[in-house]
């Protein structure tokens, strides 16, 4: 259990998205993680690049916030089976798919897509209705 | 064009940090709404949505971006059975771990290797949609 955290969450949000729109007016490019990694594996060398830095951006902030600030809580109760069962599913999902929260749920949402507002839509409702499943009907 | 994926990605990572995001538990608090439903995640949303929707209407009002010779977003419209079926999958593995793809891989510094697992298992599950596609024949797209 959690509790509501509105300035933080909306603070954290903001610069999400100032990400976003960075990436965009910058260099033209979507920030959808699950894109940005595919594409850093097996895309080619210019946009290879450009995708890698962005990796380490997103890797080096918690190493540097780590150092200046705080070890952020980071808290995951599945044990290693559902970590690889949930990894394998995001990973052939969100490529199948061609998006995640990011790609879909922020800048897809943003640019005004059905597509993504869609793939939003059935993403978050699959969510919920695992976590029901696994909370409230195995009970788990 | 580096130097702007950079900053973003770091900017990526403080905002995954600052929200909590990071963090799945947080998320499967938001995907419980049938339990101590927390709505921090709606907010992480509203307000990325917001901010990335007033740099892509600047964006229409460029003719190329500030860094590189051309826009390239998505250009389909369709909703096809793929979208639906990866979404749906996609969010049953968000469902069962709490980790999107871009938490998994900004806390792998802080959780080691349940994160390692996890984003090791993603990085496989999207080596196989690779070949399932290229098996279903389907048309090639940009990754």
């Amino acid at each position: 259990m959690t509790g509501f955290t509105p300035l933080s969450s909306l603070a954290g949000g903001a610069l999400i998205g100032l990400a976003a729109a960075l990436l965009w007016l910058g260099a033209g490019r979507i920030a959808g993680i699950s894109g940005i990694v595919a594409g850093a594996a097996t895309g080619e060398a210019s946009e290879r690049s450009w995708r890698l830095a962005f990796l380490a951006g997103l890797v080096g902030a918690l190493l540097l916030y780590q150092a200046a600030v705080a070890r952020p809580a980071v808290d995951i109760a599945a044990g290693p089976m559902t970590l690889a069962v949930a990894g394998l599913l995001v990973g052939f999902g969100t490529r199948l798919g061609m998006g995640c929260t990011s790609g879909h749920g922020v800048c897809g949402i943003a640019r005004l897509s059905r597509r993504s507002l869609v793939a939003t839509c059935v993403f978050m409702a699959a969510g919920a209705a695992t976590v029901f499943v696994v909370r409230h009907v195995v009970g788990v | 064009m580096q130097a702007v994926g950079l900053l973003s990605g770091l900017l990526f990572g403080l905002g995954l940090v600052v929200s909590g995001m990071i963090s799945p538990a947080k998320v499967l608090a938001f995907l419980d709404v049938a339990g101590a439903w927390d709505p921090s995640l709606a907010l992480v949303m509203a307000a990325a949505v917001s901010v990335a929707g007033v740099g892509f209407a600047i964006g229409r009002r460029l003719r190329k971006p500030l860094a590189a010779t051309a826009f390239a977003g998505p250009t389909r419209r369709d909703i096809d059975a793929n979208l639906i079926a990866g979404a749906l999958l996609f969010g049953i593995g968000w469902g069962l771990a709490g980790f999107c793809p871009g938490p998994a891989l900004a806390s792998l510094s802080v959780a080691g290797s349940r994160s390692a697992v996890f984003v090791i298992a993603m990085l496989a599950g999207m080596g196989g949609e690779a070949l399932f596609s290229r098996f279903a024949n389907r048309r090639p797209r940009p990754a």
